[in-house]
């Protein structure tokens, strides 16, 4: 027992002192620096009552034990102080009034909706966690990559991120803090590099059977490297159009790396809403019907237009199951402005015939 | 490589009579399962068998299944605790395995399809079917022994409360070997548990045994309110009630405001599973992040009704064994209503990665904070008692102490989750599961193993084992340790969680020793079972009186075990820790008594129940025929209930006289 007890301590011992591996704690980019630096404030802070605490828990039983050999410090009736619940009430309100001010400065600080404030022109980067594999595409350069992110060493990343189906969170702890990704939905994050290096990157919310393989490199560096990785996309990358990325979109495991050398114009804000497929309605198109009063009866019809999971249900295994899809196309309408602005996606015309057009704003 | 095809769900088809179970959905070629199977079989074979033979159905009928006598129900609900445990146990040490096999491309031996069953499994069930029984089970027991009372308010409701909650568990014990369970996560987010991405009847078994189990909840909320506020003894005032009676009075405020938003958040996913609603899908102006916020609202004063307990059986047995009152105890009260008040304005700290604004995020961070001020009151509280105290060392101490070590670090580490920006790396990793294993098993954990030890004695008659306890307290606590430290260090290398296999190698030492750890845990689990069983054996050897521990509260006036009517006589109460002032003036009972009215014992909680667990296997399964007769029948059987006028009866006086002076005698 006592053996394998210094075994494992050992392991402990040598596990805990390659420290490397701890990306929260050794981060290779701003943001992962100022949460670690939050980290360990705070947890120092926290020390100043924690410590004493755990002492008292074990010094005050072994003090106080019932068979101590002078008892005449025991006093039965002791129950109420007002001096020690000023201490016990006003150190921790102390402690807690300052974290609090920490809390909001950092928190503003490091909102990952926040540009960073630094020098260099910014990446822009549309990343989309697909079943089960992320979709990283550069607006910038026109490209696309599939589990493989490279990011020029220094200069800013600007994150736009959605989902094609359930939700995930895009999570690179080197660089800094997580933000899910939703469907239907953007969500923002802004991270920078400051060092080169291959770092791991993941979804961090768990989304199916693939998840565990949802993983991809964040490769960072230097300029005239990420110009020439631009390159090798371009050269070895097929096309990213509608079609090819609702043939991605479908849910496989741990899909290989591989690149796009075009994307279609706009895709991204396909993807977030959610009518990358012909013949959908887009999102901030149903959100316009929404704010203009609806669809009303005659828009039960074209439920078709605005359904969008059923296509996607898949089996516990992960495989995609059949569905009868009822193409848009396929519909039967009336001849009515409304419905044929809706179908059109034509958001002008929806807007002319809105019968009820809030004209105040 | 592409999803493999060999593996798929069984057919979906539907028909008439068995909607649409089909043989497909009987795991007959997965040999855990069917190991499982065999074996709980046997034992429930072997167990009919023995019932049989000593004839014991009549006792258990009468005496256990129909009783309404809180401290059988209190018992009965120990008993579920400690049974899904051992299941909950076996999921945990199932992924235990799993992650410290799976590393740098090896697949282990559970596939994702089992094994995110069983993670989904572990989390409901400890919540839902372990920590809430047990919970529910020691106030139950104790909190009308300490206001003085002869039963709850509701001994009825009580008794179908507690079936409600065995529906719910037996429907997930079902879901092992008819179909499957969900693959969602404990709380099981949509768009995921969904229609379309939550195929199957798992995420249905989930929803149904939840919200059956639910309706128990919230009814012995109710019922525990209505007792402390009406039932307490003469002269009794609210702030002359036990610590723990005050912990019970928020913590069942907490069950009757949160459980229902769990209720409604529940129905409108089954609404959008079972009818197409569009709540929370993807398409058609469904929003997914409301059900996030919504079961979050009722899932973190879920954690504090877990805890507010388990500080209040501390409280009690910080006093009793340092010999003193305990600490403050105003401060206790108003730091407990603080955390009750509080719970409710945080919910939004389990999701700060979600992209609400700085604003938002800081104000939840804050809120959160300010939770750690009357927990750290609490700590301090308990430390100040045994200041000064007589500090008598017995188990249910050692647990009180392990608590106190062991929570304070998981509250520190809680704080820290509490930063947003902080949480923004640590969200989601081993990190934040580290941290709420060791609140709840530092805490909830520790605390029932404690609650146990010290009113076992009430409860039977005799005390635990001291030897196989500790063993229990030594081996619970290493495992502890080294379970869950090494998932810290794994948090801050960026592992996350619900992982069934990672590649990068230099984790699995971590996983490994977090396994040895899990092994301890289970010695630890094993000896506390031994420690029961050897102790009853001994039970002649290890018999006590009344009062074992010196006790302070009115729970410890009364016989042990503790008669039918609790109490020969009313108590008139005139201030805090009652029976201490009532020893110091060497109190006893008049002799004169009188006859006791009792309620009487009925079949028609379990009938309900029963009726219930057909209900929702008919839902899971789509056989609308069946659903609809037991659905009727549940209705039917309620009403027909409200007519049963056999309710009560009495305990004659001599009774009560002979079963009083029987106990001077021993």
């Amino acid at each position: 027992m006592k053996t394998l007890l210094q075994t494992v301590l050992m392991a402990v011992m040598a596990a805990a002192l390659s420290g490397c591996q701890y990306d929260v704690l050794f981060p290779a980019g701003w943001v992962g620096a100022q949460q670690r630096d939050l980290l360990v404030i705070s947890t120092l802070l926290m020390l100043v009552v924690i410590i004493p605490v755990i002492f008292m828990a074990i010094y005050f039983p072994v003090k106080y034990r019932a068979d101590r050999e002078d008892k005449s410090d025991y006093d039965p009736a002791f129950a109420h102080s007002n001096k020690l619940e000023a201490i016990v009430w006003g150190g921790p309100i102390i402690i807690i009034l300052i974290l609090g001010w920490l809390t909001w400065i950092y928190t503003h600080r490091l909102d990952p909706y926040r540009p960073l404030d630094m020098a260099g022109e910014p990446v822009e980067v549309e990343a989309v966690s697909l079943d089960w594999k992320w979709l990283f595409i550069y607006p910038q350069y026109g490209i696309a990559s599939v589990n493989e992110l490279a990011v020029p060493e220094g200069r800013p990343i600007n994150f736009r991120l959605t989902s094609s189906t359930v939700m995930n969170t895009f999570s690179v702890p080197a660089l800094g803090g997580m933000i899910y990704s939703m469907a239907g939905m953007e969500t923002k994050l802004h991270l920078v590099a400051d060092e080169t290096g291959t770092f791991a990157g993941r979804s961090a919310h768990y989304s199916g059977p693939g998840f565990s393989w949802m993983t991809f490199d964040t490769i960072s560096m230097e300029e005239g490297d990420f110009e020439g990785w631009i390159e090798k996309v371009r050269a070895e990358g097929g096309e990213l159009s509608r079609a090819s990325y609702l043939e991605l979109e479908k849910p496989t495991i741990a899909e290989p790396v591989h690149y796009y050398a075009s994307v279609a114009d706009g895709l991204f804000d396909r993807v977030r809403g959610m009518c990358v497929e012909e013949g959908k309605a887009c999102m901030d198109q149903m959100m316009m019907i929404d704010e203009a009063g609806g669809g009303g009866l005659e828009g039960i019809p074209l439920e078709p237009l605005f359904e969008y999971d059923p296509q996607r249900a898949i089996d516990g295994f992960g495989n995609l199951l059949p569905s009868d899809d009822l193409s848009a196309q396929n519909l039967s309408y009336s001849d009515d402005a409304y419905l044929l602005a809706m179908l059109t996606s034509d958001a002008d015309a929806l807007c002319r015939t809105t019968p009820e057009q809030d004209n105040g704003n | 490589m592409a999803t493999e095809a060999l593996h798929t769900s069984p057919p979906d088809t539907w028909s008439p009579i068995f909607g649409r179970l089909n043989w497909g959905w009987i795991p007959y070629h997965e040999p855990i399962l069917v190991g499982t199977f065999s074996a709980i079989v046997l034992g429930g074979l072997a167990v009919l068998l023995l019932m049989t033979r000593f004839r014991l159905w009549g006792p258990f009928w009468h005496g256990w299944v129909t009783t309404i006598d809180h401290k059988k129900i209190g018992i009965m609900y120990m008993a579920l605790g400690f049974i899904m445990f051992v299941r909950g146990f076996a999921d945990a040490i199932m992924m235990r395995a799993q992650q410290a096999m799976a590393a740098g491309g090896a697949e282990g031996y559970l596939p994702p399809h089992h094994f995110d069953q069983v993670f989904t499994a572990h989390g409901v069930i400890m919540i839902f079917f372990v920590a809430m029984a047990f919970i529910t089970g020691i106030m139950n027991y104790v909190m009308p022994l300490q206001i003085g009372a002869r039963d709850v308010a509701f001994p009825f409701l009580n008794n179908f409360s507690f079936w409600m909650t065995v529906a719910g568990a037996v429907l997930v014990n079902i879901s092992l070997f008819i179909g499957e369970f969900a693959r969602v996560g404990w709380l099981a987010f949509p768009p995921l548990s969904g229609a379309s991405y939550s195929t199957g009847p798992g995420m249905d078994y989930y929803l149904w045994s939840l919200q059956i189990a639910g309706i128990g909840t919230t009814l012995s909320g109710i019922n525990m309110i209505a007792t402390i506020l009406k039932m307490r003894s003469p002269g009794m005032r609210l702030f002359d009630m036990p610590i723990f009676t005050w912990t019970t009075l928020c913590t069942n405020f907490l069950i009757v405001a949160a459980f229902p938003v769990l209720t409604a958040t529940l129905t409108m996913l089954t609404l959008d599973r079972y009818l197409g609603t569009h709540f929370f899908t993807n398409d058609l102006g469904g929003n997914s992040m409301l059900y996030i916020n919504l079961i979050w609202i009722w899932g973190h004063p879920e954690v504090y009704i877990l805890i507010l307990p388990i500080f209040g059986v501390f409280s009690e047995i910080v006093a009793t064994f340092s010999g003193k009152p305990i600490f403050g105890y105003k401060t206790m009260v108003w730091a407990t209503a603080c955390i009750m008040v509080l719970s409710f304005i945080v919910w939004l700290h389990h999701f700060f990665t979600m992209g609400s604004g700085a604003n938002v995020n800081a104000f939840f961070g804050i809120t959160t904070m300010i939770i750690a001020v009357p927990t750290g009151v609490k700590i301090f509280n308990w430390l100040f008692t045994m200041y000064k105290g007589s500090v008598r060392l017995e188990t249910p101490m050692l647990w009180t102490i392990a608590f106190i070590v062991t929570f304070t670090i998981g509250g520190m580490t809680g704080v820290l989750l509490a930063v947003p920006p902080v949480d923004f790396q640590l969200h989601n990793t081993l990190f934040l599961i580290a941290h709420f294993h060791n609140v709840i098993i530092g805490g909830v954990v520790f605390g029932v193993y404690a609650a146990v030890t010290y009113w076992w004695p009430k409860a039977f008659g005799f005390k635990l084992h001291e030897g196989w306890m500790r063993r229990c307290f030594w081996l619970w606590v290493t495992g502890f340790y080294f379970a869950f430290m090494p998932l810290y260090a794994l948090g801050l290398m960026g592992a996350t969680r619900r992982m069934n296999a990672y590649m990068d190698t230099a984790w699995q030492i971590y996983f490994v020793i977090a396994a040895f750890g899990a092994v301890l845990i289970l010695g630890g689990i094993v000896c506390g079972f031994a420690g029961g069983y050897v102790s009853i054996l001994k039970r002649k050897e290890l018999a006590c009186g009344s009062d074992p521990w010196n006790g302070r509260t009115l729970d410890w006036a009364t016989q042990s075990p503790v008669a039918p009517y609790n109490f020969p006589e009313e108590i008139q109460v005139t201030g805090r820790d009652m029976f201490w002032e009532m020893k110091q003036n060497g109190f006893k009972w008049s002799g004169h008594f009188h006859d006791i009215h009792m309620p009487k014992g009925t079949s028609s909680g379990i009938v309900l129940a029963a009726m219930a667990t057909v209900f929702g296997f008919a839902m899971i399964w789509y056989i609308w025929w069946l659903a609809i007769i037991s659905f009727l029948g549940c209705v039917a059987y309620g009403i027909a209930h409200t007519f049963n006028y056999d309710r009560d009866f009495y305990i004659p006086a001599k009774d009560v006289e002979a079963n009083e002076s029987k106990d001077a005698i021993a």
